[in-house]
């Protein structure tokens, strides 16, 4: 049998799941209180961690739960605000009028090693901070917490044909960003 | 005109398809397109990387690489 991790031992990942919980929240705050809520469960529910993940995926797994509860309620109480339709016009901008696109994706190169870079990930940070808040709000839910979409709809309160085009301009600001400033910044190279 | 795509209906198919199971139609239009599109082959393996970097976020942990 597995020893339950030390409350020391669960301690040393807050920051981990600080930044996770910012990405998807925005508000130092509530993600420093889903983050300590998450660790007081963990630290009550030590025993029953089953060594089959790592303690870090188990406390993510915690925090998920947390944060989900916190996204509904604070959607009950004020609602995000922003476009609420399924107007997809703005993304015409990245269209010429055939249809082609006006800057077409390059080739990035080597993507699975910006995976072990810490700054890459702080260049996806910058990335999605960039968005419309309720489109980075319904991607984090989908790509980060693994919602499925019409979980998220619900939770947004919008229609599932607002929410697939909200997934469509998060990623195509999110690739293009990344295209531009990190894969030919020079950053994916520069190591 | 599904058999027809686009770069812009495509590139909404393909990330429609991470979100949902595309009609028969869609994928069939959709697999012409890409078949021949090198813009639209390099955007769909870009936003599947885009899911693997937020399955792998915050990412590596600097002071466990010692």
């Amino acid at each position: 049998m597995l020893a339950a991790p030390t409350p020391l031992e669960l301690e040393r990942h807050r920051p981990h799941l600080l930044r996770f919980a910012l990405l998807q929240l925005r508000d130092r705050s509530a993600a420093e209180d889903a983050v300590q809520d998450t660790l007081l469960a963990a630290i009550q529910g030590a025993a029953q961690f089953a060594g089959q993940s790592s303690v870090r995926t188990w406390l993510i797994g915690i925090l998920k739960h947390k944060m989900i509860d916190i996204l509904r309620k604070a959607a009950r109480e004020q609602p995000l605000d922003g476009p609420s339709d399924d107007d997809a016009r703005d993304l015409d901008a990245f269209f010429a009028e055939d249809g082609h696109f006006l800057q077409a994706p390059e080739q990035w190169a080597d993507p699975e090693r910006s995976l072990e870079e810490r700054r890459f990930f702080e260049t996806l940070e910058r990335c999605l901070q960039s968005l419309p808040r309720k489109t980075a709000s319904a991607f984090a839910m989908r790509e980060l917490m693994g919602l499925e979409t019409d979980e998220i709809c619900k939770e947004l309160g919008i229609s599932t044909s607002n929410c697939w085009v909200m997934l469509y301009r998060a990623r195509m600001g999110l690739r293009a960003c990344l295209e531009q400033t990190w894969f030919l910044a020079g950053s994916a190279g520069d190591r | 005109m599904i058999f027809r795509l686009t770069c812009k209906e495509a590139s909404r198919l393909i990330s429609a398809g991470m979100d949902r199971r595309l009609s028969l139609a869609e994928r069939v239009g959709l697999r012409l397109h890409v078949g021949i599109c090198d813009a639209c082959t390099r955007f769909t393996s870009q936003v599947q990387f885009l899911r693997r970097a937020l399955k792998a976020f915050p990412g590596p942990d600097e002071r466990e690489r010692r």
